[in-house]
Parts: C-alpha cells; sequence; structure tokens
C-alpha cells in the first residue's frame, strides 16, 4: 500500500496545524459559525443531529493494521467505543466533542492518515473495487490511479470550492463492478486499447440523490499519462458551469444534463487541449513511483487445500460460510475473506473498538496486515491462504463478523437515518433491524439467493436506495415517517435505477411488505434465477398487483 | 476600514470600485464592471488608470484577448464558498497575457487566501473587520503542495525530481 514520503507527511502535519488554528479562532467567536461550517466540513467534521460526526478517509478503503488499531484506539478514547464504516469505504465517529477534534487528526496523522476533503463541496474520497489487486480477470491494479487521484485533488486550490460534491470512482475489472463506477461524478473504466496501451475511458455525470442518472460517455480512451490534465479540464468546466444558484440542480450531472453530453464533452475538449501535454502531464518516473507502492507481495507457491475439502464437506457452517462470504483469488493457493459487519442487532457498518482490535489482528495473523473497506460496508482480508480459512473462520466467528450472508438479504446497505443524521425524513436503522429479525433463518436466505437491499433515510441517497434490487426510501409524510419502496434497481456493470412501486408504508408494515415481495419472487422464479433476473422477466406489474392487491 | 493586503503586508488602495457606473466616469484610478468596459473598448482599452472589475458569475471568454495591457482587474466573491473565482483567476493570469495586478474583494476571508494566491491573486481586499498582520500568515499554510497552479507551474511530482 502507499506510503507516504516527506512531502505527503508534511502536507497532513501542515493541516492538523491548519485545522486545530481554525478550530481555535472558532471557539474563541473570531470565525462565526457559517464561516466554519465549510470549514469543518472539509474536514469531515459534521454537527449531527446529537453530536458532531467526524468522517475519516480511507483511500480507496485500503488500511493496515496499525492504522486499523489506531481507528480502534480512538473509538475507544474519543468516542462511545465504536466506528462506522461508511458506503464511501470511510470510517465515521458518531460521538466526538469538537475540542478533541485537532487531537484526534493529530493521532491520524501519527499513521499518514486524515479527514481531508471527507465532505463538503469539494473532491471526495476515490474509491475502487475492494478486491483490487488480488482478484482474477483484473486488467491492471487500479489503486495507484486512485492514488494519484488523491494527491492532485488533495488541497485542489482551484476546486476547493465548487458547486457542489465530487465523487470519483475507478473500476479495472473486465466483467464485474464493485464500485458502481458509472454512478459517480466521474467513474474511469481503465481500458486497453487495439495498440496494446492502458489508458482510461472516462464518464461523467452519474450520481444518487434526488436525480439518479447513469453516467454517460464523454472520452472513449484517455491516455494514462493524460488522466490528470483532462481530471483538470472536466472540473475547470464543471467549476465554471456549474449551476450555484440552486443546490439541488449543482451537481455536474445536471450540467451535463442541460448541454447534453456531446455539447459538454466538446467543451471539456476544448479546455483540455490547454492544458494536455503541458506541465500536469504524468511522467513515467511518477507513475512508476506510484505503481512501486502497489507491487504483488511475494506469494508462497501453493497448491489447492485438500484440507480444505475435507472441512468444508464435514462442517456445514464453514461451508456456508465459505461459498458466501470466500472469493476467488487471483494466485493459486489464496482467497479473498469479507468479513461482514451485518449481524442482528448491530447496524449495518458499525463496528466496535474492541471489533477493529480483533480485525488489526486477524490482518496480521492471516492477510499480510492489510484490511480493506468496501462500498457494501464490510470489511475485505485480501490475502488468505486456504489452508488458513477454517481457523480464520472460528476466530472470524467467535467475533462476530462470519454471518454467511454476504450478497444476501440481510448483508444490506443502510445509512445512519434518523437515529443519527440532521437531513433524515425518516429512520433508517430501525427498518434493517426489523427485517434482520424477520429473515434470520439462513437456510431461506441461501434458498432466497443473492439480493441488495439498500435503505436510505432521504433523497441524499447515502444509502444507494436507487440502485438496490429492493430499494427503500424514508419519506416524510405529513410530519410521519414513510416508506417508499423500489425494484429493479442495480450497481453493477448494467447500473440501473429502481423503479417505485407505489404509495409508501409505515415503518411496521415494512417487514411484512418485504416478505410480500419476495414471496411474488418464489412464485415466479424459475431454477436458478435470482430476483433481479425475475424481476428483469417479468417487471414490476405481478409485483406491482400482488402487494397492493393484499395490502388494501 | 477594509485593509488592502499583498502577500507581504498591508498597503495603499488606490483603487476606487464602481459599483455601477452612472454618466460621466469618476477621475482617478477606477475600477469599472466589466460589462461597462467591453460596451467601451474604444475609449478604454489602454487607459492606464481605468481596470475591471468581475463579477463571480462573469463570462470571462469574450475578456481573455483583450485586456493584456490591463493594469488591474478584480474578481468578486459574493460568498467565500463560492469558487469560480479561482478558476476566472487562473483564466486571466494563465490564458490572456495579464501582466498586472489581480485582485480579489468580497467575502474574502483568512481560510482561503492560500488557495487565491496559488492562483494568481496579487491582492486582497479583506473583509470588514480582519487583520492584515495576521492575514498573511495564511499564505504559507501548506508550504510545498502537490498540484502546479499559477504560483507553481509545475506539479509537486515534477518538482521533486528536479
Ligand atoms: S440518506 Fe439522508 S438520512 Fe441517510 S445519511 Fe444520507 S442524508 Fe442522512
Amino acid at each position: 500500500m502507499y506510503k507516504y514520503d516527506d512531502y505527503d507527511q508534511r502536507i497532513v502535519d501542515e493541516r492538523v496545524a491548519q485545522f486545530k488554528d481554525q478550530t481555535d479562532r472558532y471557539l474563541a467567536g473570531e470565525l462565526t459559525e457559517e464561516q466554519f461550517l465549510p470549514l469543518r466540513l472539509q474536514n469531515g467534521l459534521y454537527v449531527q443531529r446529537y453530536a458532531p460526526m467526524l468522517r475519516v478517509a480511507v483511500p480507496y478503503g485500503l488500511m493496515s493494521s496499525q492504522q486499523v488499531r489506531k481507528l480502534a484506539h480512538i473509538a475507544r478514547t474519543y468516542d462511545k467505543g465504536y466506528a462506522h464504516i461508511s458506503t464511501r469505504t470511510n470510517v465515521q465517529f458518531n460521538w466526538p466533542e469538537l475540542a478533541d477534534v485537532p487531537a484526534i487528526l493529530a493521532e491520524l496523522a501519527s499513521v499518514q492518515m486524515h479527514a481531508i476533503q471527507t465532505s463538503g463541496n469539494c473532491i471526495r474520497n476515490t474509491t475502487t473495487d475492494q478486491f483490487a489487486g488480488v482478484v482474477p480477470n483484473e486488467l491492471v491494479d487500479p489503486r495507484p490511479y486512485c492514488e494519484i487521484i488523491r494527491q492532485w485533488s488533495t488541497f485542489h486550490p482551484e476546486f476547493a470550492f465548487l458547486p457542489r460534491k465530487f465523487k470519483i470512482a475507478v473500476n479495472s475489472h473486465e466483467t464485474d463492478d464493485r464500485v458502481a463506477t458509472l454512478l459517480h461524478d466521474i467513474g474511469i473504466k481503465i481500458v486497453r486499447n487495439s495498440a496494446d496501451e492502458i489508458g482510461f475511458q472516462v464518464y461523467v455525470g452519474g450520481g444518487l440523490g434526488r436525480t439518479p442518472i447513469v453516467a454517460s460517455l464523454v472520452k472513449e480512451f484517455l491516455a494514462e499519462k493524460d488522466l490528470l490534465t483532462y481530471l483538470d479540464a472536466v472540473l475547470r468546466v464543471y467549476n465554471l458551469n456549474g449551476r450555484r444558484d440552486n443546490k439541488y440542480k449543482a451537481r455536474i450531472k445536471i450540467l451535463v444534463k442541460a448541454l447534453g453530453v456531446e455539447a459538454f464533452a466538446k467543451l471539456v475538449d476544448e479546455e483540455w487541449q490547454h492544458l494536455k501535454d503541458g506541465p500536469g502531464t504524468l511522467t513515467d518516473q511518477e507513475l512508476e513511483r506510484i505503481k512501486g507502492h502497489f507491487t504483488a507481495p511475494d506469494y508462497k507457491v501453493l497448491s489447492a487445500s485438500s484440507e480444505l475439502k475435507t472441512q468444508t464437506q464435514e462442517n456445514k457452517a464453514f461451508s456456508n460460510w465459505y461459498n458466501r462470504n470466500v472469493s476467488e483469488h487471483k494466485v493459486a493457493g489464496y482467497a479473498i475473506v469479507t468479513l461482514t459487519l451485518k449481524k442482528l442487532g448491530t447496524a449495518p457498518g458499525d463496528i466496535t473498538d474492541q471489533q477493529l482490535d480483533t480485525v488489526a489482528d486477524l490482518a496480521d495473523k492471516y492477510s499480510l496486515g492489510e484490511v480493506r473497506g468496501s462500498h457494501e460496508q464490510n470489511l475485505v482480508l485480501a490475502d488468505v491462504e486456504e489452508s488458513q480459512l477454517f481457523a480464520l473462520w472460528q476466530e472470524a466467528k467467535a467475533a462476530g463478523f462470519a454471518t454467511p450472508n454476504l450478497g444476501l438479504l440481510t448483508d444490506m446497505i443502510c445509512c445512519p437515518g434518523g437515529d443519527f443524521c440532521a437531513l433524515a425524513n425518516a429512520k433508517s436503522l430501525p427498518v434493517a433491524e426489523a427485517l434482520q429479525e424477520k429473515f434470520d433463518n439462513l437456510d431461506y436466505l441461501h434458498d432466497l439467493g443473492e439480493i441488495d437491499l439498500n435503505i436510505s433515510g432521504c433523497m441524499n441517497a447515502c444509502g444507494h436506495h436507487h440502485i438496490g434490487h429492493i430499494g427503500i426510501l424514508g419519506v416524510d409524510k405529513k410530519g410521519a415517517e414513510f416508506y417508499q419502496v423500489s425494484l429493479g434497481g442495480k450497481s453493477g456493470v448494467g447500473a440501473n435505477v429502481g423503479k417505485i412501486l407505489g404509495p409508501s408504508f409505515a415503518r411496521d408494515q415494512m417487514p411484512m411488505i418485504i416478505e410480500k415481495i419476495l414471496s411474488i419472487f418464489v412464485d415466479l422464479r424459475i431454477d436458478g434465477e435470482r430476483f433481479i433476473d425475475t424481476y428483469d422477466r417479468v417487471g414490476q406489474a405481478p409485483f406491482k398487483e400482488r402487494v397492493y392487491a393484499k395490502a388494501n | 476600514m477594509q485593509k488592502l493586503i499583498n502577500h507581504t503586508g498591508v498597503i495603499d488602495n488606490n483603487w476606487a470600485l464602481i459599483e455601477t457606473v452612472e454618466g460621466e466616469l469618476p477621475s482617478g484610478q477606477i475600477l469599472v464592471p466589466a460589462s461597462y468596459w467591453l460596451e467601451n473598448l474604444e475609449a478604454l482599452k489602454g487607459r492606464s488608470d481605468v481596470g475591471i472589475w468581475f463579477a463571480a458569475d462573469a463570462q470571462i471568454a469574450p475578456f481573455l484577448a483583450l485586456i493584456s495591457d490591463v493594469a488591474v482587474i478584480a474578481i468578486n466573491f459574493p460568498a467565500f464558498a463560492n469558487g469560480r473565482g479561482y478558476s476566472l483567476a487562473r483564466l486571466v493570469k494563465e490564458r490572456s497575457g495579464f501582466k498586472g495586478e489581480l485582485r480579489a474583494f468580497g467575502d474574502v476571508l483568512l481560510d482561503q487566501l492560500f488557495f487565491m494566491r496559488r492562483c494568481g491573486f496579487d491582492t486582497y481586499l479583506l473583509k470588514e473587520g480582519l487583520s492584515g498582520e495576521k492575514a498573511v500568515e495564511y499564505f504559507a499554510t501548506f508550504a510545498d503542495p502537490y498540484q502546479l497552479a499559477y504560483d507553481k507551474p509545475e506539479p509537486l511530482f515534477r518538482r521533486k525530481g528536479a
């Protein structure tokens, strides 16, 4: 993983000093509430319903065990003993004191971490495939490009106060898309052209929120060295032309739509002609330097573990977990393990300080000391030897990370909602919990197969409800909390926005409604179909008919 | 009194900002609205006592070929969170041949000075009540930033190698 040099460290240290000064001036009354607001937001500090929330950046989801232990320490010392993994693979603390934040940032800086630009109208954390570098059929490791983007976007002087927040995702997998690339302000797909050169396909203007849109292709092939000059051009066109009069129309997706993709692409291209081949062009030396931080470890030469076969045959629970939560590694004899944070009784993505310490220990013991976050709010150990899986499973199970539900109904994505978030229309966590409770029979869950169920507490869509196969959105109906259901959303390669089923439901109806939707699916499915396959085949009508027929 | 600063300290403000021109132009060194300047291009171009001010939402393209010998250009920040002026500044400084003084005015606060300097501003009319002496410390928040910009024509990865 990327290790800071003196320059990187200095920038983060200077940030700590800067934010301490800003906090001191705010507490002394020299900065008004309004003046301090964007400054603290650019440092990931929100004031939530009950307390401030600090969002720590985890660039493209990658952490060392040392960093995870530091997060555990912060959760214990400055918070109520837990942290939350967000859908942008950042880590959030829900209860820090404002006056403690400079000290927390200093702690983070000591392990090469920060909270820079985790919120506010600036370029946010770049995300990528949580299986980057270890998954089969990847073109190249996308993480060096994410790191290059991280450095370029960190305190970019021209783009610190954009019309609205700005998110970039990078995907390098030939067939899978685990990062919802096309639902970002910029989605970068790494491709190889006919001359066998690595480059990028650039998609612009995707996003969730009030107006969910899939991004449009604006650049068919961008050479590797041109990445940053082209991003500068896109951002400049957006900064100059994006709307600032209405925050709901300020995202770049609205600009792309208003101008039309072709006109937008033309503007970007005209701007880019001024920057192309200028000093912003990446050098071979810099590309090599950054890539050098992401070289593959010295994998052992292993053969398939015969023990593993016996273990899966003899132990049903282990075999369930193995089938669900373990993914194929590109190197024979190794496996990728997802530790699920979706256990009955805990909010999706929540993790205690002790669990964080345990994750760090597991990473050291089984996976070369590295941990990754995923946008489904789980954690990943990417380099586990197959022969160690059984031992790892036992330890993970004891710590509550081995619910074998990865990709299943109860592996849901859920935003913090009305319990924590000041913007919420409705609570989301109690809905998630009620569903976890209702659907806790693992055999039933396995029989249902893969279903993405995503819950957001409001239109801002932090819980990605639009792209869940089943999406649930909290709405406010004359002051009461209601929930709107949409079906057919997709986040992967054929990304698609779900369609609203009909009038919304009260909270206590939700488990029953979801059960009804599932039973309709079970009735209609043809052998082997996943929920989304059946839905795509039969359409919304049968669901709509039967859900509302019986509900009324 | 609002303080005008450059990168080393407080300086005198010798340019009067004319919000809207009514009738005759006042005498002395003045900054006129960009639209007025363009409409009166023939009379004003080349006058060393007339500068231009741009609103944050100004369309800058028509000016870029015309402003190389203007003495002072000012860009307004109606709210510090409106960052359009940063792009305007870079275009004025990097794409028009302008060699004069680029000034920021409006909601100009301490914490944005570092970014403004990087984008090419030379002087800053601070918001009422802010101390000029204190403000100059804020130009040095980060010693060696990653990106190229007006102040550093090469990005860190090229500077490091040099
Ligand atoms: S979706 Fe709405 S309620 Fe949920 S975290 Fe985002 S802003 Fe808050």
